[in-house]
């Protein structure tokens, strides 16, 4: 029993070890967000507040990023929830109305999430010019519902097959429609995977970075391509970078802590199945 | 009553009304623009009305007696919508990697697969973006698998404060690459003497020199080698949660039983959790390959276009919209398309089967 209690206090050892390493960067942006401006210090940059706590560097991060910020609420917002109604639609249809190479069509569904979209980005902006959606939020919002198709599809898929077809014929008998039986079934029985997948394409939307800088112009820039500026340009100093970044990664922290459990779901069926 | 289709008036001028309004108001914006608070909105609003028509056809299918038809009509939409954005795209950036598209104005000389040999045999810095991926996806793929297998083994022994742990090894991926790459390329702060900071400080403050890195500065290679740091410290929590969901349905009655047979801790992880755990690595190297293949916005935040730290991504976005040369950016993305195809498309057709025979 002894040697139990020594194996286990050396396995909390490495966990509390490896934990410190993960939540490091965490807490550089808080300490350093925290401090007032004339405490930065490079020698002191792992230091806890001395002098008080104070927002000055979140303030001018927020005054760089504030017009981003709402940009990409703007757009994520309309994004997800237009997905996940799509997403919700296509499952259905995949998981308990299969026609003659249903198989076959969400599995060349499923093949566009993986492409990597170098390979489509020079018809897509020709088109976004052509159909001039180019360079603004709208135009951002469509293409992420249309690449957006095969994860929602998919999420929603295996949650709906999961749900006996029982229930389905039951309903068929009492004479209810294709239609009626999404609507008076299905439907009332997808709120946890409306969850899942509004929280997904939330943070993939808010996160992304190669469709917002291609296809917005500056005063449309998403979070992303605003704070990849911000640090490529050599005016802004590196305390207020952080106090940015960490403005920037809040929303989908926030989602994270509060949400977990519903984004690694999402997280697993984009894993597909083992 | 075995009619296949019947007529429900109701309904029928419901569906004649709908695609009326659906030909008026796309007749209307094919003449005026659409504008909405300074956006010219004209192609949502012919989306949106194609919809509408659309629609009325829908209530039409719905009259057939064999809903399996009205199924594949409302399919069709999302289809037709992945069938063009997705494969007719991949075929036009395609024709554009045979040309010679070079500046503002679309070229579609054919010249074969010029662009591709050059590429391939003549061109430096596709080499160097080769071996670049080639760094990045070992160490990413490696990193992640022993990192995550390493905390799944830890966390299976049902301590206290599991969820708490779990929640931190996770809490990265919820981070964009761009902010990741942002925080880890200041941490890896090259900058010695009084400029000294980040993760060198540290070391230096523990008195750990010798751990003193130039990190993602480090001569080619190794600089590469750095990037991968952020990236595992993103996705090691998500292959952590694949295998121990992965340990956790190995069923409890087969592990006690090789605990009567006399198996230590150690023999019963070896022999029988670990071979359990194969699709499971396969599924995280397929999940992480194709990441890693397409990496591009962590090191774009890390690197800022340094071209010691190039990866095709970046080449194709330079050459495609700096320096307009269409036809090789086209011919960059169908290649990484093509390395991504290769680990990707046998896993999905071998999923396919499996759900085929269920």
């Amino acid at each position: 029993m002894n040697s139990r209690a020594l194996v286990n206090s050396l396995f909390y050892a490495i966990l509390v070890a490896l934990a410190v390493v993960y939540l490091l960067p965490v807490y550089m942006l808080i300490i350093t967000g925290l401090k007032p401006i004339t405490e930065v210090d490079l020698k002191t940059m792992w230091d806890l507040p001395t002098m008080g706590i104070h927002f000055d560097n979140f303030i001018a991060g927020y005054k760089q990023l504030a017009p981003n910020l709402t940009n990409s609420l703007v757009m994520v917002i309309p994004e997800a929830i237009l997905s996940a109604l799509l997403g919700s639609l296509n499952g259905y249809l995949l998981s308990k109305w299969k026609f003659r190479n249903s198989n076959l069509i969400f599995t060349l569904i499923l093949f566009g999430m993986f492409i990597p979209y170098q390979s489509i980005l020079i018809p897509l902006v020709k088109f976004m010019q052509s159909i001039k959606l180019y360079g603004d939020l709208p135009g951002l919002i469509l293409v992420h519902i249309i690449y957006g198709i095969p994860i929602t599809t998919l999420i929603f898929r295996n949650y709906y097959a999961g749900i006996s077809s029982e229930i389905l014929e039951a309903g068929r008998i009492d004479g209810a429609s294709l239609w009626g039986l999404y609507r008076h079934i299905m439907f009332p029985l997808s709120a946890p995977s409306f969850a899942v997948v509004i929280i997904w394409q939330f943070t993939q939307a808010w996160n992304e970075f190669l469709f917002a800088v291609i296809l917005t112009n500056q005063s449309h820039w998403p979070v992303t391509v605003a704070l990849n500026n911000l640090a490529g340009s050599q005016l802004v100093q590196w305390n207020v970078l952080m106090a940015a970044t960490l403005l920037a990664a809040l929303p989908t922290l926030l989602v994270y802590i509060f949400l977990g459990r519903f984004f690694l779901r999402g997280l697993m069926a984009g894993a597909l199945k083992g | 009553m075995t009619r296949s289709f019947s007529l429900r008036m109701p309904q029928f001028i419901l569906a004649i009304l709908l695609m009326l309004a659906g030909i008026v108001s796309i007749s209307l914006l094919s003449r005026i623009e659409l504008e909405i608070a300074g956006k010219n909105l004209t192609s949502i609003g012919l989306l949106i009305s194609g919809l509408v028509f659309y629609s009325g056809i829908l209530v039409i299918v719905s009259m057939f007696k064999d809903e399996t038809i009205l199924s594949v009509a409302l399919l069709l939409p999302s289809i037709v919508a992945v069938a063009i954005f997705v494969y007719g795209f991949i075929a036009w950036s395609f024709r554009v990697s045979l040309s010679k598209w070079k500046g503002l104005n679309p070229d579609y000389t054919w010249v074969g697969l010029k662009q591709y040999s050059d590429l391939i045999f003549h061109d430096q810095r596709f080499l160097i973006d080769v071996r670049n991926t080639a760094v990045f996806t070992v160490g990413f793929i490696l990193g992640c698998l022993i990192l995550g297998l390493g905390m799944a083994i830890l966390l299976d022994q049902r301590l206290k404060g599991e969820a708490l742990f779990r929640g931190i090894f996770l809490f990265p991926m919820s981070i964009s690459f761009i902010a990741s790459g942002v925080v880890w390329g200041w941490l890896m702060n090259p900058a010695t003497g009084s400029r000294i900071a980040g993760i060198n400080l540290i070391f230096k403050s523990l008195g750990l020199d010798f751990l003193i890195s130039l990190w993602h500065s480090s001569p080619p290679p190794w600089g590469m080698a750095f990037t991968v740091l952020p990236a595992v410290w993103q996705l090691s929590g998500f292959t952590m949660a694949l295998y121990l969901g992965g340990i956790r349905s190995v069923s409890e009655d087969l592990r006690e039983a090789a605990r009567v047979d006399g198996a230590s801790e150690f023999e019963i992880y070896r022999y029988i959790i670990l071979p359990m755990l194969q699709p499971v690595t396969l599924s995280a190297v397929i999940i992480l390959g194709h990441m890693s293949l397409k990496i591009f916005d962590l090191i774009v935040a890390i690197g800022n276009k340094d071209l010691r730290l190039d990866v095709p991504g970046i080449y194709m976005w330079t050459t495609t919209f700096d320096g307009t040369n269409y036809a090789q950016g086209a011919a960059i993305g169908i290649l990484m398309l093509v390395s991504v195809a290769l680990l990707v498309v046998p896993y999905l057709i071998q999923s396919m089967r499996t759900e085929a025979e269920l």
